[in-house]
């Protein structure tokens, strides 16, 4: 199974929206949280449809407009999307509301908004897209699950391309209560200093990033990707790498034939640890790149690390920011991009060269 | 101006702050168009939004579908409804 | 060649049993689960719905685990209809070769309704709930439970979401990325949901009445179902219940809470699930219907059948008169009704039917009938104009 990611739509809290790749200032804020850069979302968005959005709409609605025109000609035969949290804020607003009323004249917008698929349904109206559609929401798995749906889509032969994404937005309901789990910093921080000593939390992020990916190269190809793997286990970064190694096996590769690794480390010190000590389990030469200290912590973040795959094979740029340990000597031919939420939800997502 | 065009002044403000209208200034709104489909080409859920506005600021509430779209036929004919039941805030 | 997904194993709770026994005597003996709500504290009392009388107490009792303040409810109804389909498939000790789709539309729903406010205002006390707020919760508790590490995911894509986990769970078979899946869904009852529906208008005040012409909307249910999918060289001398042959999804572009009422979303559903299992219409012996009991949803998907099957109609049903609308778990229910009339050779009656519908001429089977059935066609649609249908066979 292999998809060609032949255009990208990306809103995130660096200035991505209008197709740069992190050459703007990168953004840089003392705080706890991470929010995005946003378009002016009427240039995608017809305002009757926009009047009833809640932010997460109209990030995923304006990241897959951006995506999609950057392939006007074809238009998506399926739609794909992950998100941890989906609609959390409508969610939110009707829950209150039914006490808030006393079970009385409750608007039924948000309820119909809070329905997890209404990003994904949304593209469709919009586009009018009658082709599949399909929402996953399992924590940091949701980007990956939509991933290899897509891979399996395209390898099935029933569809030539899918459109997939990967979005969460950041609520302020969100943010209080998975505060009470410890997963944020309990002081704003530099996000650029988020690596620096050693603290329990990290910052809050978000974003949208959808993917047009296709069974066939074109000549605004970025990337491939081969394979997506997750599992469920709380283990350490012996087991990482074992699952890692069986992996990169199956693509009849080894962790030599991997020129750098994107980590999904957060500056938490409650997971960190499974990634430095991966670290010291890879080969000395290879890249080492980290993503969160540019877009936050979130379900999909993933998708943002995907983009950085992305942009870095197609570019062949490897911005300073993001590199723990450079390539140096060599073209980077293959990335493997390898998350964990909260030491048990691992991920796996191996990015190509489109000419390998 | 005579209390039906006051109350249509005060539908238009309630109705662009319940249905989100944005873009659309009271001035914009005809009160004489219809306002599903054409007009403010407003849906089904746009008239659920519509009842509640009666509702809470009015107290009226309608259960008959054939009256309900009559009565949503344009911000005038709300402003008649609210009228012949004397529900003007005076 | 693309390999045959087969079901070994299948298990259920709703509002007419616990277990796949109850549920086939409640079926035969048209036993509807629909009555007055009893252990949901709602003031929307008036409305009658589907509900599995049981508290969490007594459904960890019968999922056979201790009490904990963390399960939610939706995590129990999945656990208790997991088990049964992994006992029936004799797969217990096969679990670490299995993957795992669940579903849920409204994830642990009885907690968030007790304690969200409170943890917004950062009353810490209740934290250890917060995890059971999100769609992943049920599912990783179920696939912990049996040791499931590979392949564990979560659909949420409204009423369809468990009809989506069973063909996407077939589909991870046949494209080999798994060879054994646990999938289907679970959701519970909540006001969270009531009062959605309530907001919509489309609350039945009298109990559903699928595919009548004075139907007046849906009874909300609760419940699980999950399935054991395998692949056919993986079952060996266990039994097999089923095939998943045939399935489809697409989206009606339309509207976000209405189908589109010419039918031809679920027109274009039905229609490519056909299709994907390679048979003609008539080979269909049996079809239960998403059939809510809303104006809308039976009018659309009384014309979708129309067109489908024209003269030659196959006997069909909604049972949402027995269960209510379970949302996320409809599918999956349906699923296990479905395989029920394929091995017992019944095709379950639709309750509370008496007029037919002024605009279409369908009228759906009103007793039990006995007869062989090889294929059953099921529907599922959702918010967000996504639809679902699977076909399944005997083997």
């Amino acid at each position: 199974m292999q998809a060609y990611i032949n255009s990208i739509g990306i809103i995130s809290p660096q200035l991505t929206f209008d197709g740069s790749f992190l050459s703007a200032p990168i953004v840089h804020v003392e705080s706890q949280f991470l929010m995005c850069e946003e378009p002016v979302y009427k240039e995608f968005i017809n305002p009757v449809q926009l009047r009833r959005m809640s932010r997460i709409l109209k990030m995923g609605l304006g990241a897959s407009s951006i995506c999609m025109d950057a392939r006007s000609d074809v238009r998506p035969d399926a739609i794909v999307v992950g998100t941890g949290l989906a609609c959390v804020s409508d969610l939110e607003k009707f829950l209150l509301s039914i006490d808030d009323n006393q079970e009385k004249m409750l608007s039924p917008i948000p309820f119909i908004n809070s329905s997890h698929n209404t990003v994904g349904a949304q593209i469709a109206m919009m586009r009018k897209l009658t082709g599949y559609n399909m929402t996953y929401c399992h924590r940091s798995f949701s980007f990956e699950s939509a991933l290899l749906d897509a891979l399996m889509l395209i390898a099935e032969g029933g569809v030539s391309n899918t459109l997939v994404g990967g979005i969460d937005e950041h609520t302020e309901g969100f943010f209080k209560i998975f505060n009470l789990l410890d997963f944020w910093r309990k002081k704003s921080v530099d996000n650029l200093s988020l690596f620096e000593g050693s603290h329990l939390g990290t910052i809050c992020g978000e974003g949208a990033a959808f993917f047009f990916l296709e069974k066939n190269r074109q000549d605004g190809t970025l990337a491939k990707i081969t394979d997506v793997q997750t599992f469920l286990k709380e283990c350490d970064a012996s087991d990482v790498k074992g699952e890692m190694d069986a992996f990169l096996g199956r693509n009849g590769l080894t962790e030599v034939d991997v020129d750098m690794f994107v980590l999904g480390r957060n500056g938490d010190s409650f997971g960190d640890g499974i990634y430095l000590d991966l670290e010291r389990l890879l080969p000395e030469s290879c890249g080492i790149a980290y993503y969160k200290h540019l877009c936050g912590e979130y379900m999909t973040s993933t998708s943002f690390a995907l983009w950085l795959a992305a942009q870095m094979l197609h570019t062949q740029k490897m911005p300073d920011v993001i590199i723990k340990n450079p390539v140096s000597g060599r073209q980077l031919r293959r990335i493997l991009i390898y998350n964990h939420h909260r030491r048990k939800e691992h991920s796996l997502i191996l990015v190509e060269n489109a000419d390998l | 101006m005579s209390k039906e065009e006051e109350l249509i002044e005060e539908l238009k403000t309630q109705i662009i702050d319940a249905l989100s209208l944005e873009d659309i200034t009271p001035a914009d709104i005809d009160a004489d168009a219809p306002l599903f489909v054409e007009g403010l080409g407003l849906d089904s859920i746009d008239a659920i939004e519509l009842m509640l506005l009666l509702e809470r600021n009015y107290g009226i509430r309608i259960e008959d579908p054939k009256k309900r779209r009559e009565v949503l036929t344009s911000v005038r004919t709300m402003a008649k409804l609210i009228e012949s039941k004397g529900q003007v805030k005076e | 060649m693309a390999r045959r997904v087969f079901i070994t194993g299948f298990g259920i709770i709703s509002a007419i049993g616990n277990g796949v026994e109850e549920t086939l005597a409640s079926l035969t003996e048209r036993k509807s689960g629909i009555g007055q709500v009893s252990f949901l504290k709602t003031s929307l009392s008036c409305f009658p719905v589907a509900e599995i009388r049981t508290d969490s107490d007594g459904l960890a009792r019968l999922a056979g685990i201790p009490l904990s303040p963390v399960h939610s409810r939706t995590f129990l109804l999945g656990l208790i209809a997991a088990r049964e389909a992994v006992r029936m498939s004799g797969c217990e000790g096969l679990c670490s070769s299995m993957g795992m789709i669940g579903s849920t539309t409204v994830a642990g729903i009885d907690q968030s309704d007790r304690y969200y406010r409170n943890l917004l205002c950062g009353e810490a006390t209740h934290k250890d709930k917060i995890p059971s707020f999100e769609c992943a919760d049920s599912t990783e508790l179920i696939a912990d439970f049996f040791g499931i590490t590979h392949h564990v995911t979560t659909i949420s894509t409204a009423c369809s979401s468990s009809a989506n986990a069973i063909m996407n769970g077939a589909r991870m078979i046949k494209c080999g990325v798994a060879d054994r899946m646990l999938v289907g869904g679970s959701d519970s009852l909540s006001r969270f949901s009531m009062n959605g529906f309530n907001a919509l208008e489309i609350l039945s005040p009298t109990g559903c009445r699928p595919f009548d012409n004075d139907r007046n909307g849906i009874t909300p249910g609760e419940g699980a179902a999950f399935l054991v999918l395998e692949a056919e060289e993986m079952v060996g001398s266990r039994t097999v219940y089923g095939e998943v042959s045939g399935y489809s999804n697409c989206n009606e572009a339309f509207h976000q809470t209405a189908s589109l009422p010419d039918g031809t979303g679920a027109f274009l559903s039905i229609s490519k699930a056909l299709q994907s299992a390679s048979i003609e219409a008539s080979e269909i012996d049996y079809v239960n219907a998403h059939g809510t009991g809303t104006k809308v949803n039976d009018l659309s998907e009384g014309r979708a059948l129309k067109t489908v099957f024209g003269k030659e109609m196959p006997l069909f049903s909604s049972t949402k008169g027995y269960t209510g609308h379970p949302f996320a778990a409809a599918g999956a229910m349906e699923a296990v009704f479905s395989l029920l009339s394929i091995n017992h050779g019944l095709v379950f009656p639709n309750l509370a039917f008496e007029t037919k519908m002024e605009e279409v001429d369908v009228v759906p089977v009103t007793q039990l009938c006995r007869r062989p059935i090889r294929r059953v066609l099921s529907n599922s649609f959702g918010f967000g104009g996504t639809d679902t249908t699977l076909i399944f066979s005997k083997v």
